[in-house]
């Protein structure tokens, strides 16, 4: 097909805007599947998929239009992701932006619009769910039309539930997405907008065909990371999947690299031809890099192994997951994981709890830090326990940070931005009722609770969404926390010198509940460096003994023992102090009596 | 010596009415059933004889309370027994009658253990007891007259409404007596019982007044010149000429992981690394051993290493240094040091035998949790 007859667009939607009803309508409509069968047939071709052991999901998708071929590219829905968002983008000339009418715009909405209006696509924008009761598709409509710089009248009113309107979508996108403009005869060149892995044929490339011709068995390369491979199989999914021996300019499809490691093949990266390579990548590469960090150690030391075993598979899937094996005094052994934000921490650990059965103690989050020593070299630190006790100067990440809410909340927002050190940048009202902040802040004053307090401060009505933008000096301290004169790496955080005090302060206090007395007083004590900023006292027991045992207690009183052993071994040595896993996770919830 | 075991004890689960806090197996009343019983429980003997020494050390009535049991049925049952060297019988105060004493001292019982649990009458209301602190008094000289001098007196503390002078006064008082031998209780309320539920938040703030309370205890009794040689026992020491050893030798056997027989319901006997209980159920209990056949038991096989822990957890309670020997696989020898380094556990030169400090007994639970491996 010629690339005049070719439309390649994104849905950009916030959560349950109803991205993926609209999509199942569009499927039905162009007759990739029949209304009837969809379910069954969709379902079915992917239970024959798995009979054959390939689990390869489909994150494009080509229908047909009134002689048109329009292929509907996925786009990862969270907040971490925007770079992978930008390069699903980029691989499109126009985007849907559908907004929910009885909602309006949210802070993930506008972000991922501008990131389109960025990559020069062209928005088509969409009222949904007209059909509810609370609908106000009129107030949407100039909102959105505001936003993108639109006249309200070009904005489609649909109901992707009844089907409403839906037609209009698909004209409108043949209509005003204009066609892929790639040079047929240039040397191939191929953007991949994302990656999966499969367990018997390697990895697969998600790519948009940019210039050229790729064919099936050309041998590849990955321009930025240098890697080779062949095309296995080329094809695109209707939705099932169909090899078809060629991808040319224009089109979109995918890529069976026959690589058995994710992160050769990176999102972002261009594929060229080996026998005639392009001069030039396609613009826009990044090396995502892992801001947030933190300890993961296994409940049970004995569980090391399959922890690593565990990473080392979520990593094929996972190119942005980073992990280290770091050795804790109080934890034992497990890894600092790299993370691109809180919910891809939280993803993570989900799945390695749930998907892979492990218990693990996860230890405060914290962020990538760069230190100078006094007449030494900058580096990176991942750990607080590794920031020297000495530096020259110390950068962290700042975000800007997108926040939306009803009008009402905007002295709420401040007063805790400004408590995040966070520097005000902008305001907007999007209508009458909802205003649009932007702010900069240090990334680590979010990586706690930020996102709770923002809900419980709002009532949830703020929404938020974040980029990371740069590394920026800051007057920060490392804080130690030493449990009966012993230091415990995994407590050790580093904060701004200001809060030092108070939180030093309520860390040895939730200490001090956190710990069980033990046959000796033990001191609590945070620290910087050699001066102590807070102590607290945990004292002795002077009782812990069963008063009565005779005959018939003997098999009560030993199970008892037993218990009472059972839960020591649940804890942690550090020194002579026994210390149970929850005190690890105090320093996830200083913020706690702020917030009653 | 002949083999087998060499110590006994008889349940009697008897009682007037049931207090409280009480957890034990006990029957309110059914005073028709005394005599019936005590033929159970000497059918149950004689099946049971094969397993006990020909001489024995210890016999101990426990209850419920044995000494509300009909008079006739008790003494049927205690003439009826073994001789020992040391024969116990538990007794409530409100039941010791001039005519009882004499009769426990003619069959042979020389030594008595007096439910005193207060001296406080209303302290003595929370737990259900319906005897007077001068009830006690007499019971207790009623025992002197009839000839009994070693006497044992039990003790609650941690009583709802207990204040710590509640708690010296009680000590003071039973010093007055001056028993042969104290055991001081705290009070165990058990999750669910109606005690538990009417004295709940007192319970709790009682919790943390044990702590001083265990230490007063400990405190009068020994400065009062009892040797503190189990962690809820005390006696005189044996320097009273004629008097000899004045611990509990029956209990002693258990602590020192001996065998012991248990006859009755809901007794518990450990023989030769197996453990078992009776029945709890009266009725059942007395319509098998009529037909002449053990009762239902509940079996627990004890492994070697489980009963090695046991001698640690029971001896650990005593004064006397614990002998190791084949004790030491399953003892923390890392454990044993950072403990010495903290002041809780001493042990020889070539850690042959491990003692607990005095502090180490007050936190002796924690401490033996963490020598076991």
């Amino acid at each position: 097909m010629t690339q005049d007859r070719i439309r390649n667009f994104s849905i950009i939607a916030h959560i349950d805007h109803g991205k993926s009803t609209l999509a199942d309508r569009i499927l039905e409509l162009t007759n990739a599947v029949s209304s009837r069968d969809m379910r069954e047939q969709v379902l079915d071709s992917m239970d024959l998929e798995r009979e054959r052991g390939i689990t390869i999901k489909a994150q494009a998708v080509r229908v047909e239009w009134k002689g048109h071929q329009l292929n509907l590219i996925d786009t990862p829905g969270h907040v971490d992701f925007t770079y992978e968002v930008s390069r699903s983008l980029q691989a499109c000339e126009g985007a849907l932006l559908v907004v929910d009418a009885a909602q309006g715009t949210q802070a993930q909405t506008l972000a991922n619009a501008y990131l389109a209006i960025e990559n020069n696509l062209d928005i088509v924008p969409v009222v949904n769910k007209i059909d509810l009761p609370s609908a106000d598709p009129d107030a949407v409509a100039r909102e959105i039309a505001d936003l993108i710089g639109d006249d309200p009248e070009h904005v489609l009113r649909i109901s992707a539930k009844t089907g409403q309107g839906v037609e209009d979508v698909l004209d409108a996108i043949v209509e005003r997405v204009p066609p892929p403009s790639g040079d047929l005869d240039a040397p191939a060149r191929a953007l991949i907008f994302d990656s999966s892995y499969d367990q018997y044929r390697g990895v697969v490339a998600f790519v948009r065909v940019v210039d050229g011709r790729f064919s099936t068995r050309e041998p590849l390369r990955a321009m930025a990371l240098g890697t080779r491979f062949e095309a296995e199989e080329l094809g695109f999914f209707s939705p099932t999947r169909s090899a078809t021996g060629t991808l040319e300019a224009g089109e979109v499809g995918y890529v069976i690299t026959g690589l058995k490691d994710v992160s050769r093949l990176r999102v972002g990266d261009t594929i060229t031809s080996e026998r005639r390579p392009a001069a030039e990548p396609l613009p826009g590469y990044k090396d995502v890099k892992p801001m947030v960090f933190s300890g993961l150690f296994p409940t049970d030391s004995d569980a090391y192994p399959e922890l690593r075993d565990a990473l080392e598979r979520l990593k094929l899937n996972d190119a942005a997951l980073f992990y280290e094996p770091e050795t804790s005094q109080a934890l034992g052994f497990g890894f600092r994981c790299g993370f691109l934000g809180l919910l891809h921490m939280e993803i993570v650990r989900e799945r390695l709890e749930r998907e892979f059965d492990l218990d693990l103690i996860v230890t405060a989050p914290n962020v990538a830090y760069r230190v100078k020593p006094p007449s030494g070299e900058w580096k990176e630190v991942h750990t607080p326990s590794d920031m020297p006790n000495e530096v020259e100067e110390v950068e962290e990440p700042y975000i800007k940070a997108s926040i939306i809410v009803p009008k009402e909340y905007v002295g709420a927002i401040m007063e805790l931005n400004n408590d995040r050190r966070g520097n005000f940048d902008h305001m907007e009202y999007l209508s009458e009722q909802r205003v649009h902040l932007t702010y900069e802040l240090p990334l680590a004053e979010i990586v706690l609770d930020y996102y709770d307090q923002l809900k419980s401060r709002t009532r949830g009505y703020a929404s938020f969404d974040y980029d990371v933008i740069d590394f920026r000096p800051g007057k920060l301290v490392r804080v130690d926390v030493l449990v009966g004169g012993e230091p415990v790496d995994a407590l050790s955080l580093v904060i701004h010198r200001d809060s030092a005090y108070d939180r030093g302060r309520l860390l040895v206090e939730r200490l001090r509940e956190e710990i069980p007395r033990q046959h000796f007083d033990v001191a609590i004590q945070a620290a910087i460096g050699a001066r102590v900023i807070a102590r607290e006292t945990v004292k002795a027991r002077r009782k812990d003994v069963l008063a009565k045992c005779y005959g018939g207690d003997i098999s009560r009183k030993r199970k008892l023992l037993e218990k009472q052993k059972a839960g020591k071994k649940r804890m942690k040595q550090v020194g002579m102090v026994e210390v149970p896993q929850e005190a690890f996770l105090a320093v996830l919830n200083l913020n706690d009596e702020k917030k009653s | 010596m002949s083999p087998g075991a060499r110590h006994l004890y008889l349940h009697l689960p008897f009682c007037a009415h049931r207090c409280g806090y009480c957890d034990f197996v006990t029957v309110v009343g059914r005073h028709s059933q005394h005599a019936e019983y005590v033929e159970a429980l000497l059918a149950e003997l004689e099946l049971e004889r094969g397993v006990l020494s020909a001489e024995l050390e210890t016999v101990f009535l426990g209850g419920g309370t044995p000494t509300f049991t009909e008079p006739e049925a008790l003494e049927r049952l205690l003439s009826s027994l073994p001789p020992a060297n040391e024969v116990t019988v538990e007794a409530n105060p409100e039941t010791v009658t001039q005519e009882l004493a004499r009769m426990l001292r003619a069959q042979g019982v020389n030594r008595i253990s007096l439910g005193v649990q207060s001296f406080r009458p209303h302290l003595l209301e929370v737990l259900d007891r319906v005897v007077q602190p001068d009830t006690v008094r007499r019971a207790f000289y009623h025992l002197r007259d009839a000839g009994f001098d070693n006497i044992s007196f039990d003790l609650i503390y941690g009583i709802p409404g207990q204040a710590a002078s509640d708690l010296d006064a009680d000590l003071a008082d039973a010093l007055e007596l001056g028993p042969e031998h104290l055991s001081c209780y705290e009070l165990e309320a058990k999750p669910g019982t109606r005690f538990t539920h009417a004295h709940g938040d007192e319970l709790e703030r009682q919790a943390e007044a044990m702590e001083s309370y265990f230490e007063l205890v400990v405190e009068r009794l020994t400065g009062a010149g009892y040797r503190w040689y189990e962690t809820a026992n005390f006696c005189r020491p044996s320097d009273r000429p004629g008097l000899g050893d004045l611990r509990s030798r029956h209990n002693l056997a258990y602590w020192l992981g001996r065998d012991y027989l248990g006859l009755g319901v809901g007794a518990v006997s450990t023989i030769a690394g197996r453990r078992w209980r009776n029945t709890p159920r009266l009725a059942a209990y007395m319509e098998t051993l009529k037909r002449g056949t053990v009762p239902e038991r509940e079996l627990e096989p004890l492994s070697c290493d489980v009963l090695r822990r046991e001698r640690v957890m029971l001896g650990l309670r005593l004064d006397e240094p614990l002998v190791l020997g084949d004790l030491a696989r399953v003892v923390d020898d890392r454990a044993v040091s950072r403990l010495e380094l903290l002041g809780l556990v001493r042990s020889d030169a070539g850690r042959q035998t491990l003692t607990l400090t005095r502090r180490g007994r007050f936190l002796g639970g924690g401490v033996t949790a963490d020598l076991l491996t």
